[in-house]
């Protein structure tokens, strides 16, 4: 074929090749840009890679300037709970340390509001505003967490910071999904799953995977103990299995973090000779799952209804609430450091007996005074 | 001179329609008028139809139309039925089996019953779809590869949503119907029976299915680049060994020391691909019913390498009863 006569072939060519790479960009739209950078975690040769997007990593640095701390202030003096009114859970602090420590809540919590988010008028003391009732409860939490969760948060600890980075509400909470939004009972039911939902990753898995296991106790593991299969004995169903895998992706995409960050590429199931991150993991789960229990659940009344969810439940803590993405909150920044206040259960001591009680009552009942 | 070179046939050459060998008794008429069409023509051959339908052929249409409707109608039912995110969700929407609490019996429609239908109306249509393709190869006078290499794809198909279960007990453990929903299917099961690639017919399968892509390509490369000797005349060359066909044999002699022939490589290509879905549709089978967890399995039987420790040691925290 003489090419010089005919011209036409060749600038039919150009446009299918353009149509082509048209195609193949507007498909690859969708996807993260390279170059990625891939770090080994492990014994060489067997996937044990955790694979970064350096562009993401720099948001994340961003994300996750620490505020700066106020000037610690002085511990002696008279303490909080004889000098206020109605100071429950702080009230061994200074009436210093307990100012410094409202200033800076509000600064992590209602910098736009001010005190007023939470303390109704010029009675500091008033319990009416539920947000009130809920910041308490949230400081026994983070005290909780900061001292009885150790095998989770180590020294590094939380603040009210951690989730809450400057925001009434943390970004990433969750309420458990209303499983067949449509009322049919005929046909299309989606079983809980197959939704692009941010929260299992944008997967078809189950998109509430925290109602069965931070909520709920339901077992996770659903690897068999054994080789071959036990007569008689029904091992876990791939639908569970798919839920665990859901809670799996949420944790991947909280932590921002691969699958062998705490898995062994050889078998997901096996402890032996895994990274140690997952026993830390483990724990936080079960934190988790405390947290929404004991702190969570309870304030279901308090909140107002614009609060809560479809089903009219609380917002919940999962790991993304606190880590924002990071593989530790705030990239492993301890700011409990400057706020030991929030260590440790801190009742006032000197006038004994009254303000321990009605600390540990059910918020619903709690104070109107 | 036209040359045999290119991805797309740059010479067509055309006979007069022609509707086909004459049928015996007990067949249908075949349907449609043929005609040529120049864009078939640049990949296959240009002539279109007739098609040999029949009562298999439509019988097997019907249930296979039937169960692509209610597969769509469940997912466009699952987005409230509204067309734009059925368009947006479509590969995420999905008809699911029933779940593991009705075992094998019936489910309610929206619970797995639709599934349940779905899997009977595919089912009767592939098999019946099966054996069109076997009597339209005899009736041809033709072997009956094709329909055995179809039978080995449709035993895969049975192991995942039939024979399985079946053994396991529970339809909860087929595959949903999705695009991706099956595809998490898939790395669920392996991460439940404790990884697939401990399988060691999972591995087969896998040799057999690069192996089949590679022959493909080496078979593909060399008939296209023998093209200009004749090379394409493969059956004629089976026996009047030609040019293009010693060139072939001596290219590879070359190269890897060792040739097919021209009749031969097509064997290796069918074996390849039929074993692919066979060992697999093994694999499957043998998953959960005789062995629950493959990583274990070949620790037990020193198929899994143990690695040296590069973390400090790990415990199960579980185990750990003072924990909390």
């Amino acid at each position: 074929m003489n090419r010089s006569t005919t011209p036409h072939p060749a600038g039919r060519a150009r446009a299918w090749l353009t149509a082509a790479a048209l195609a193949g960009l507007a498909l690859l739209s969708g996807c993260e840009r390279p170059p990625m950078e891939s770090v080994q975690h492990g014994y060489r040769g067997t996937g044990m890679v955790q694979v970064y997007n350096p562009r993401t990593l720099l948001e994340v640095d961003a994300a996750n300037v620490l505020p700066p701390a106020q000037p610690p202030a002085d511990a002696s003096g008279p303490k909080a709970g004889a000098i206020y009114q109605n100071v429950k859970v702080l009230g061994d602090l200074s009436v210093g340390e307990f100012t410094r420590l409202m200033v800076a809540m509000t600064a992590w919590v209602s910098p736009e509001q001010g005190c007023t988010y939470c303390h109704a008028g010029a009675n500091f003391a008033d319990d009416s505003l539920y947000t009130k009732v809920v910041a308490r409860k949230m400081i026994q939490m983070t005290q909780h967490i900061n001292s009885d969760w150790k095998p989770h948060v180590k020294e590094t600890g939380v603040t009210c910071y951690t989730c809450h980075r400057g925001q009434n509400i943390p970004q990433n909470i969750w309420f458990t999904a209303k499983s067949e939004p449509y009322g049919s009972n005929f046909m299309g039911d989606k079983a809980g799953q197959n939704t692009p939902a941010p929260s299992v990753g944008l997967s078809t898995l189950p998109y509430d995977p925290f109602t069965p296991y931070l909520l709920g106790a339901e077992p996770i593991r659903v690897n068999a103990k054994n080789a071959l299969p036990i007569s008689g004995q029904q091992g876990e169903s791939i639908r569970r299995t798919e839920t665990t895998y859901g809670l799996m992706m949420h944790m991947s995409q909280g932590l921002g973090v691969n699958c062998t960050y705490c898995h062994n590429s050889q078998n997901f199931g096996k402890w032996e000779g895994g990274p140690p991150q997952r026993v830390t993991a483990w724990h936080g789960i079960r934190m988790a799952r405390d947290i929404n229990l004991a702190y969570m659940e309870p304030l279901t009344n308090v909140f107002p209804a614009h609060r809560k969810g479809e089903l009219g439940d609380v917002a919940k803590a999962n790991c993304a609430t606190c880590h924002n993405g990071a593989y530790k909150p705030l990239l492993g920044q301890s700011m409990l450091k400057d706020h030991p206040e929030l260590a440790a259960y801190r009742p006032y001591t000197a006038a004994a007996a009254a303000p321990a009680a009605p600390a540990d009552a059910p918020p619903g009942a709690a104070p109107k005074q | 001179m036209a040359q045999y070179q290119n991805l797309f046939t740059t010479v067509q050459a055309v006979g007069p329609l022609h509707h086909g060998v004459e049928l015996g008794h007990g067949n249908s008429p075949r349907t449609g008028e043929p005609f040529l069409l120049y864009w078939a023509g640049k990949l296959g051959n240009a002539q279109i139809g007739p098609i040999y339908l029949g009562g298999l052929g439509i019988a097997s249409l019907m249930l296979g139309l039937l169960a692509f409707n209610i597969i769509g109608f469940n997912m466009l039912a699952s987005v409230n039925y509204d067309p734009i995110q059925f368009v947006r969700q479509l590969f995420w929407l999905s008809l699911e089996p029933p779940g593991p609490n009705h075992g094998l019996g019936l489910a309610p429609l929206n619970q797995g019953g639709w599934w349940q239908i779905v899997g009977l109306f595919l089912t009767a249509s592939i098999l019946l779809w099966w054996v069109r393709t076997y009597r339209r190869a005899r009736e041809l006078g033709m072997g009956t590869h094709v329909p055995w290499a179809f039978a080995a794809a449709i035993w895969l198909f049975l192991v995942l949503g039939l024979f399985r279960p079946v053994l396991m007990g529970t339809w909860s453990e087929a595959v949903p119907f999705g695009i991706f929903s099956h595809l998490d299917w898939t790395a669920a099961f392996s991460l439940r029976y404790g990884n697939l690639f401990y399988n060691p017919f999972h591995a087969l399968s896998i040799a057999f299915l690069y192996g089949s892509v590679l022959l493909f390509a080496m078979h593909g490369a060399t008939i296209l680049a023998v093209g200009r000797y004749g090379g394409e005349r493969e059956i004629e060359q089976i026996t009047d060994r030609g040019t293009a066909s010693e060139r072939a044999a001596l290219f590879w002699r070359w190269t890897m020391g060792f040739n097919a022939t021209m009749e031969s490589i097509h064997r290796w290509a069918w074996w390849f691909a039929v074993l692919c879905p066979l060992t697999g549709g093994i694999g499957i089978l043998l998953t959960g019913t005789v062995v629950d967890n493959w990583y274990l399995w070949a620790v037990k039987h020193g198929v899994a390498p143990p690695y040296p420790d590069v973390f400090p040691a790990v415990t199960d925290p579980a185990l750990n009863l003072g924990g909390k």
